[in-house]
């Protein structure tokens, strides 16, 4: 079994801020906007290298979406920053028709997303966004694990031409995953071979989901873990060659079980392979107020949920 | 000197264009398209400074946005007799498979579209990106953006005008459509604008009006001068008061003919009031 080391615990927005300031050296036509949250999506070092280069618009994310798609007519390369709350559902109708139906070149930055934005409550914690996005035809949907995976992504992005949706969020977690690692759109990251049950998660529960491998594995029960970082395009050959494999699977997100990773996951299985699967998500439910941990506990989304999930579908093979 | 009989001859063309489009699908925007008809005709063969083809990124020309996308067939009349496609293709206007959607779309690559509108409200936002796209490209051309006045009830126009005058967006020029209509009525009774005037100063930006906005040298002398207002730290609006309908006289000063297309019986009295100048498509 590899192991895995967290190297100290680090927000993925942090990430996200990283990778854009490398940008803002390397590439020339990349530029910011942000709605009045330039801090918390960790903008300030872009912000401060390149002035011109940043547009703060004020609380006013409809038009940040707008000036975002105009800008990409001259050939810039905008990232926009806010909470994913008012990164999709405040502006679903902007990315709809002036960026995903345009085919516009905007990457939609989202911080904050799911239960672990915590006290602030259910207003700002989304659990939708995944689900929303991956509906919109040739939108790309990332949700990073942590720090390292999160700069290596905000670096890729820029390089893919079309409408990206990247999704990263504001505790620090572990961070486990290589620095400098390349990263590879539609790819998926396979993190432990094993035979017994796959576990596909993405991620704040990534780190989750290495945890109950190991649970799972002084149980004598190896688990085959895949990091799926793009939730759309899909990397269904990983997951049909794993659940090949194992015959079971266990898909982990923080998101709705409606609309999100793990329905994209039953999709390629009902289509391709049908194969017992347990989704550990929230329950069409909002969240509520609470720290990251004590909310993570309470919906079901930790370590423990996947093992407990991990040993149920093992059952149904 | 522009050719003035050249220019009237197109707008008739034009509206020409505009009710056979919709006359032949049964659907479609005439009243909006018809008020507009001397406006576009004006932006795109004597105002706007053009390159020869298109390219979306429209780098070292003018260029434009149509926020209140559904009056596509005069823009669709207008790029075609401008030399974007061929006028023939006019009479795929809304049928299956055509480039000429219903609202305008990039999505099917037709050279002149730069932008999807339809859902309305968003024209002003992405015409200020394109404006400091420009800026920073060191492109000293302008953006023009038309919208309608009812669509002004969109909030997110609000958060583009206050944005625009904030960071003083100077190479932009918005237009408003002042018809004083929309789809359930005059924009007094749905849901009145007030000053629109006023509200666009008030948000920092300098504002003219161009009163005759159907008459071809008000609209290209009202022009001129709101192009030689840019540069000078403000967004430049236009409210440009035009008649719904203009040019067909049974759909003049009406909110009626939004949205609807004429019959076979009604097209023919519209044609009659609008005889053929350039040649039909």
């Amino acid at each position: 079994m590899k192991k895995y080391i967290d190297s100290g615990k680090k927000d993925t927005r942090s990430g996200f801020g990283a990778g854009l300031t490398e940008l803002g050296k390397t590439h020339p036509n990349v530029v910011a906007l942000c709605a009045d949250l330039t801090g918390s999506l960790k903008m300030d070092d872009f912000k401060a290298n390149h002035p011109e280069r940043f547009f703060q618009v004020g609380i006013a994310e409809a038009n940040m979406m707008g000036i975002a798609a105009g800008l990409t007519i001259g050939g810039k390369i905008p990232f926009t920053g806010t909470f994913a709350n008012f990164s999709t559902g405040r502006v679903y109708d902007q990315i709809r028709q002036s960026i995903a139906y345009s085919h516009k070149n905007v990457k939609i930055c989202a911080s904050h997303a799911g239960l672990t934005l915590g006290e602030d409550g259910a207003t700002h914690q989304i659990l939708e966004d995944i689900g929303l996005m991956k509906m919109l035809p040739g939108m790309t949907v990332i949700n990073t694990c942590d720090y390292n995976q999160t700069k290596a992504a905000t670096i890729a992005i820029a390089d893919h031409h079309g409408p990206v949706y990247l999704r990263f969020g504001r505790p620090k977690v572990a961070n486990f995953t290589p620095e400098n690692q390349s990263f590879e759109i539609g790819k998926a990251v396979q993190l432990q071979d094993g035979n017994d049950v796959t576990i596909i998660a993405t991620g704040h529960l990534v780190w989750e989901a290495l945890q109950a491998a190991e649970t799972l594995n002084e149980q004598g029960i190896s688990a085959d873990v895949i990091n799926i970082h793009t939730i759309k395009p899909l990397d269904a050959q990983a997951i049909l060659k794993s659940v090949k494999k194992t015959g079971c699977v266990v898909t982990a997100e923080e998101h709705n079980y409606l609309g999100g990773l793990g329905e994209s996951v039953a999709r390629v299985l009902a289509q391709n392979n049908p194969t017992p699967q347990e989704i550990v998500a929230t329950q069409d439910t909002f969240g509520e107020s609470g720290t990251p941990e004590q909310l993570m506990e309470k919906y079901g989304l930790n370590a423990t949920a996947i093992t407990k999930a991990a040993l149920k579908v093992m059952t149904r093979k | 000197m522009p050719d003035m009989q050249h220019l009237n001859d197109l707008v008739i063309q034009v509206r020409r264009d505009i009710l056979r489009q919709v006359h032949k699908v049964n659907s479609g925007h005439p009243g909006g398209s018809l008020g507009c008809t001397e406006f576009f005709v004006a932006l795109f063969q004597e105002l706007m400074e053009r390159k020869e083809g298109f390219n979306m990124d429209g780098k070292g020309e003018d260029i434009f946005f149509l926020s209140n996308g559904h009056i596509s067939p005069v823009f669709y009349s207008v790029l075609a007799r401008s030399g974007y496609f061929p006028v023939e293709e006019l009479n795929t206007f809304r049928l299956l498979n055509s480039r000429l959607q219903g609202h305008p779309t990039t999505h099917e690559g037709l050279p002149g579209i730069r932008i999807a509108s339809g859902s309305l409200g968003q024209g002003i936002s992405v015409a200020i990106g394109a404006a400091h796209s420009k800026k920073l490209n060191n492109d000293s051309h302008h953006v023009y953006t038309l919208c309608g006045d009812g669509e002004l009830q969109e909030g997110q126009n609000w958060e583009a005008i206050m944005y625009a005058a904030g960071n003083k967006v100077d190479n932009l020029i918005v237009t408003v459509d002042y018809n004083g209509q929309q789809i359930d009525g005059s924009t007094d009774n749905v849901l009145p604008l007030g000053n629109l005037k006023g509200k666009f100063e008030a948000f920092g930006w300098d504002v003219m009006e161009i009163e005759q906005g159907n008459n071809m040298e008000a609209i290209m002398n009202g022009m001129k001068t709101a192009k030689s207002k840019t540069g000078k730290g403000k967004p430049v609006c236009v409210l440009l008061h035009t008649v719904m309908g203009n040019g067909v006289d049974f759909m003049m000063h009406t909110h009626d003919w939004h949205g609807k297309a004429p019959n076979d019986e009604q097209l023919e009295i519209a044609l009659s009031q609008n005889p053929v100048t350039l040649g039909d498509y």
